[in-house]
C-alpha cells in the first residue's frame, strides 16, 4: 500500500488563507468604520423613521407630475442619445482592436503578427481606460466642462459605454469561428467585406443582445448621473432629498422603479425579437 | 409577417433616437465648434499635471484604502445578507416567507446604490460607514437573488442523502448543497465586488467618503491637478480589484 | 430467545406512487445481525423496499417498525436519531464533485455528531486515520485527498460504501452496491461487506442484480416481483425453478450503470 500523505494536504493552505483573511479584516473594519448599530441608535431612527413617515402619501399634485413625466423623458433620452453616441465611437474601435480582422492571423492559423499586436493593444488599452473611470466620473468632469443638464450625462454615456461595447464587440468578434472568414481574407477579398461576410453574420445575434442589456443599464445609469447634475430624474430626486421632501422622493423613486420595469421589460422583447 | 414587424421595431427605434437627440436639443456643433472644442481641451489640458507632492499622495493612498475597504467589506457582508435571505427565497422555509423574502431582495436591489448612500448618509452621518452600509444593502439585494436561483437549481440528492442518515438541517445544506454551490457563488460574488469598486469610488459624491468624496471636493475647488491624481489612483484600483478577482475566479471558480 | 429487538419488522407495508403499486402489502422479519439478499427483475420495487426501510419514503399503508420503534410515529429529531443507525448505501453515490473523498467520507457520521463539530470536519478533517482505514479495505486509501469528481463509477461506488461503513450504523442497507463494478471487485466488496456484518453484529441487506453473488455470500434470499415477495428462504433452499418463475419474461441483462454526478456548468456573468 503507498504511504498516504499522513496530513491534510488542504490544511497549511487553508490555515494561511483563513489568517490572510483575518488580518486583511480588522484594518477593513477599522478604515471602512463599519457600524450597522447606528441604523439602530435613537436618533437616527427617529430621523429614518420621520423621513420615511413623508414617503405617503407620494406627491401627485399635477405640476408635479408634469415635472416627473418631463425628467422621465429626458432620462430615457439621455440614455439613448448616449448609446447612439457609443455607438458611433464603438464600432470602428472594435474593429481596430479585435484580432479577428488581422491578415497575418488569417494566414497562421490564428496568431496576429508582432506589428498588428503593436497597433491594437493602444486602442484597447483605450477602451479599458474608458470603461474603468466610473460614468459618473466623467459626468462629473462634463459637467464642469460643459455645465449642468443632460449634456454632460450624454457625452459621460458615449464615453464609457463606448469602452464597454467596443471592448466586448471585439472579444463576441473574436469568439465567433474564425474560418469563414480566413477563408475570404486568404482568397483576398478586404478586410470589411471579411468582416461582414464571414464574422457578422454569426455574431449579429450577441451583439445587439449585449447592446440592448447595455441600453437598459444606461437607463439606470443616466438616473445616477443625475445626482452630480446631469439633468433627468437623478437630478430631481437630488433635489428633492436635499429639500427633505419626503412625498417627493417616494414618487419619485416608484416613477424610477416604474421606469426600470419597463426598460428590463422592452429589453427583454426586443432581444426576443432581434434575436 | 415576421419580417414585416422586425422593419417595424428597427423603424421605431431609429424614430426614438431621433427624437432623444432632437427632444435634448443637443446641438453637437455648437458643442465642438464655436470653440467648444478648445474650451473642453483647454479643460483637459488643465489635468494633466498631476499633483504628486507627499502629502497629497498620502491622503490619496488613505483615500483608496478607504475606498477598497468600503468595497470588499460592502460585498462580504452583502454575500452574508444575500445568502441570509436567498435561504428562504428558494423555498427552502415555506411559500409565505419566500414571497416576503423575494419581495424584500427586489426592493433592496431596485434602489440603486447612489439613493441608498443618500439614505444612510442621512441616517448614520457622513463618511466611510454609510457608504459601507449602501453598497452591503443594495447587493445583497443583487447577490440575494442570484444565489436564490443557483440553489433553486442545486441537485437535491446529496443534501437528502445526509438528512437520511440522521444529519441534521444545516449539516446537510453544508456537506450536501454547498459543495456543490460555491464556485458559482463566489463567481457571483466576484463580479459584484468588480462592480463595487467602482461604484465605492462614487458614493463619495454624496459624503460616503473614500475617493469619491475627495474627487468631489477637489473638482468643486477647481483643484484638476489634485483631481487628476484621485481619478489615476480611482483607476488603479480598479484595474487591481479587477486582476485580482480574476485570478481568484481561475484558481477557485474552474474546478 | 433473546429479547433484541427486531432489526426490521415490515407489516403490510405498501408503497404508491401515483397510479404505480411500487410494493403491495410486503410482510417481513429481518433479526438483528442477519444477513439478507434481495433479488429480482428490473422495476420490481428492490430500490423502494430499500428506500422504504430506511425511512426514505413513508408507506402508504401498513406499518415500518426499526429496531422496535414506528419511525413515522416519532418527532422529527427523534426520528433523526434513529436514522443515524441505519446507513443507506445508494445505488448512484449522492456525493458533490467538487468535494474531496475524506470530507465525504466523515459526512458519514453527521448523524452523530453536533453542528459545530461537524462544521469544523467541513474545513479541517480531523479523523484522518479512521477515514483511510475504511477506505483501506474498498482499496482507495490514496484517493484520500481527491476529489469526487475525478473518480470513475466504480471508485465511486466504493467510496459511497466506506462512507456508510464509516458511520458504523446499526442496520447496513445497500442498494445495487456493486453496479458498476467489475465481477472480481464486486465478489471482493461484498465479501468485505459481510464480513463487517458478521464481525460487528450488524444487520445487512443487500438489493442486487447479479442472482450468483446473492446466493453466494448471503444466507437468506428474497425474491421480489412486481412489488410483492415471491419467495424468502435460506439460499441453499432457492432452486433453479424459483429463480425462472422470478424472472419470467424478463431479459437478464445488467441494469443501466449510473455515471457519476453530472458535470456541473458555472456561469460567469459577464460584465
Amino acid at each position: 500500500m503507498l504511504k498516504a500523505h499522513a496530513r491534510d494536504p488542504a490544511a497549511l493552505p487553508r490555515l494561511l488563507l483563513t489568517l490572510l483573511a483575518v488580518a486583511v479584516l480588522w484594518p477593513g473594519l477599522q478604515l471602512s468604520e463599519l457600524n450597522p448599530g447606528v441604523l439602530w441608535q435613537a436618533e437616527n431612527r427617529q430621523q429614518i423613521a420621520s423621513f420615511t413617515q413623508a414617503f405617503w402619501p407620494p406627491a401627485h399634485d399635477a405640476a408635479f407630475l408634469q415635472l416627473l413625466y418631463e425628467a422621465t423623458l429626458q432620462t430615457l433620452a439621455v440614455a439613448t442619445a448616449g448609446m447612439t453616441l457609443a455607438l458611433v465611437l464603438a464600432v470602428p474601435a472594435s474593429l481596430l482592436a479585435s484580432r479577428a480582422l488581422s491578415l497575418r492571423a488569417a494566414s497562421r492559423g490564428g496568431r496576429a503578427g508582432w506589428w498588428s499586436r503593436v497597433l491594437r493593444l493602444p486602442v484597447r488599452g483605450l477602451l479599458i481606460f474608458l470603461r474603468s473611470v466610473p460614468e459618473i466620473v466623467w459626468a462629473l468632469l462634463f459637467v464642469r466642462a460643459v455645465g449642468l443638464g443632460p449634456t454632460a450625462g450624454v457625452l459621460a454615456i458615449a464615453i464609457t459605454y463606448s469602452g464597454m461595447l467596443g471592448k466586448v464587440y471585439a472579444e463576441i468578434f473574436e469568439s465567433v469561428d474564425q474560418r469563414p472568414a480566413h477563408a475570404l481574407l486568404q482568397a483576398g477579398s478586404g478586410r470589411l467585406m471579411a468582416f461582414f461576410y464571414g464574422i457578422l453574420p454569426n455574431a449579429v445575434s450577441e451583439v445587439v443582445s449585449y447592446t440592448v442589456y447595455r441600453w437598459e443599464c444606461a437607463v439606470r445609469a443616466s438616473v445616477v448621473m443625475g445626482f452630480v447634475g446631469a439633468g433627468g430624474l437623478g437630478q430631481q430626486i437630488d433635489l428633492s432629498m436635499r429639500m427633505f421632501a419626503g412625498a417627493e422622493v417616494a414618487s419619485m423613486l416608484l416613477t424610477f422603479l416604474l421606469l426600470v420595469s419597463l426598460a428590463d421589460l422592452l429589453s427583454r422583447f426586443l432581444r426576443g425579437r432581434l434575436t | 409577417m415576421n419580417r414585416a414587424i422586425n422593419l417595424l421595431v428597427l423603424g421605431v427605434i431609429i424614430a426614438a433616437v431621433v427624437a432623444s437627440f432632437a427632444y435634448l436639443e443637443l446641438d453637437l456643433h455648437a458643442l465642438v465648434g464655436d470653440g467648444g472644442l478648445g474650451q473642453m481641451g483647454e479643460y483637459a489640458g488643465r489635468f494633466l499635471h498631476p499633483d504628486v507632492t507627499v502629502e497629497h499622495l498620502r491622503a490619496v493612498w488613505h483615500g483608496a484604502l478607504e475606498t477598497l475597504a468600503m468595497s470588499g467589506l460592502g460585498t462580504l457582508l452583502a454575500v452574508v445578507l444575500g445568502m441570509l435571505l436567498a435561504l428562504p427565497a428558494a423555498g427552502r422555509f415555506g411559500w409565505p416567507l419566500q414571497a416576503a423574502a423575494r419581495v424584500l431582495l427586489n426592493a433592496l436591489r431596485a434602489i440603486p446604490e447612489l439613493v441608498w448612500a443618500a439614505l444612510t448618509v442621512l441616517a448614520a452621518g457622513l463618511g466611510p460607514n454609510a457608504g459601507t452600509l449602501a453598497l452591503a444593502l443594495h447587493t445583497a439585494g443583487v447577490l440575494g437573488r442570484l444565489f436564490a436561483e443557483a440553489l433553486e437549481n442545486a441537485p437535491a440528492e446529496p443534501a437528502a442523502a445526509i438528512r437520511l442518515q440522521g444529519g441534521s438541517q444545516v449539516a446537510a445544506f453544508c456537506f450536501g448543497t454547498l459543495p456543490n454551490l460555491w464556485p458559482q457563488l463566489l463567481a457571483y460574488s466576484l463580479y459584484r465586488w468588480e462592480n463595487n469598486i467602482r461604484m465605492a469610488s462614487v458614493l463619495g459624491f454624496v459624503g460616503a467618503g473614500g475617493l469619491g468624496q475627495m474627487l468631489y471636493t477637489t473638482l468643486s475647488l477647481f483643484q484638476e491637478a489634485q483631481a487628476s491624481t484621485v481619478i489615476i489612483a480611482m483607476l488603479v484600483l480598479v484595474l487591481l480589484v479587477d486582476a485580482l478577482s480574476d485570478v481568484l475566479r481561475q484558481r477557485y471558480v474552474r474546478a | 430467545m433473546t429479547s433484541a429487538p427486531v432489526a426490521i419488522h415490515l407489516h403490510d407495508a405498501s408503497l404508491q406512487h401515483g397510479q404505480v403499486r411500487a410494493l403491495d402489502a410486503i410482510n417481513l422479519r429481518v433479526e438483528q445481525g442477519e444477513r439478507v439478499a434481495i433479488i429480482g427483475p428490473s422495476g420490481a420495487g428492490k430500490s423502494s423496499l430499500l428506500h422504504l426501510m430506511a425511512t426514505a419514503i413513508q408507506p402508504s399503508a401498513g406499518r415500518l417498525a426499526l429496531f422496535g420503534e414506528l419511525p413515522w410515529q416519532l418527532s422529527g429529531r427523534a426520528r433523526q436519531r434513529l436514522r443515524a443507525r441505519v446507513g443507506l448505501v445508494h445505488q448512484a453515490p449522492p456525493l458533490p464533485p467538487r468535494q474531496r473523498v475524506v470530507t465525504a467520507v466523515l459526512a458519514g457520521r453527521l448523524g452523530q455528531w453536533g453542528i459545530v463539530r461537524g462544521l469544523f470536519n467541513m474545513l479541517y478533517p480531523t479523523d484522518v486515520p479512521g477515514v483511510r482505514q475504511a477506505l483501506a479495505e474498498l482499496g482507495l486509501a490514496d484517493k484520500l485527498f481527491v476529489q469526487c469528481g475525478q473518480l470513475s463509477g466504480g471508485q465511486l461506488q466504493r467510496v459511497g460504501i466506506a462512507r456508510v461503513l464509516y458511520q458504523r450504523p446499526d442496520l447496513l442497507l445497500t442498494d445495487e452496491p456493486v453496479s458498476a463494478m467489475d465481477p472480481v471487485l464486486a465478489d471482493h466488496s461484498l465479501a468485505l461487506l459481510n464480513r463487517h456484518a458478521q464481525a460487528n453484529g450488524v444487520t445487512l441487506v443487500a438489493s442486487l442484480h447479479a442472482v450468483e453473488l446473492a446466493l453466494a455470500h448471503f444466507p437468506r434470499v428474497i425474491g421480489i416481483r412486481e412489488g410483492q415477495v415471491v419467495f424468502d428462504s435460506p439460499a441453499e433452499a432457492v432452486s433453479p425453478q424459483m429463480l425462472d418463475a422470478l424472472y419470467a419474461n424478463e431479459h437478464l441483462a445488467s441494469p443501466p450503470l449510473q455515471g457519476p454526478a453530472a458535470v456541473l456548468t458555472v456561469q460567469i456573468p459577464r460584465c
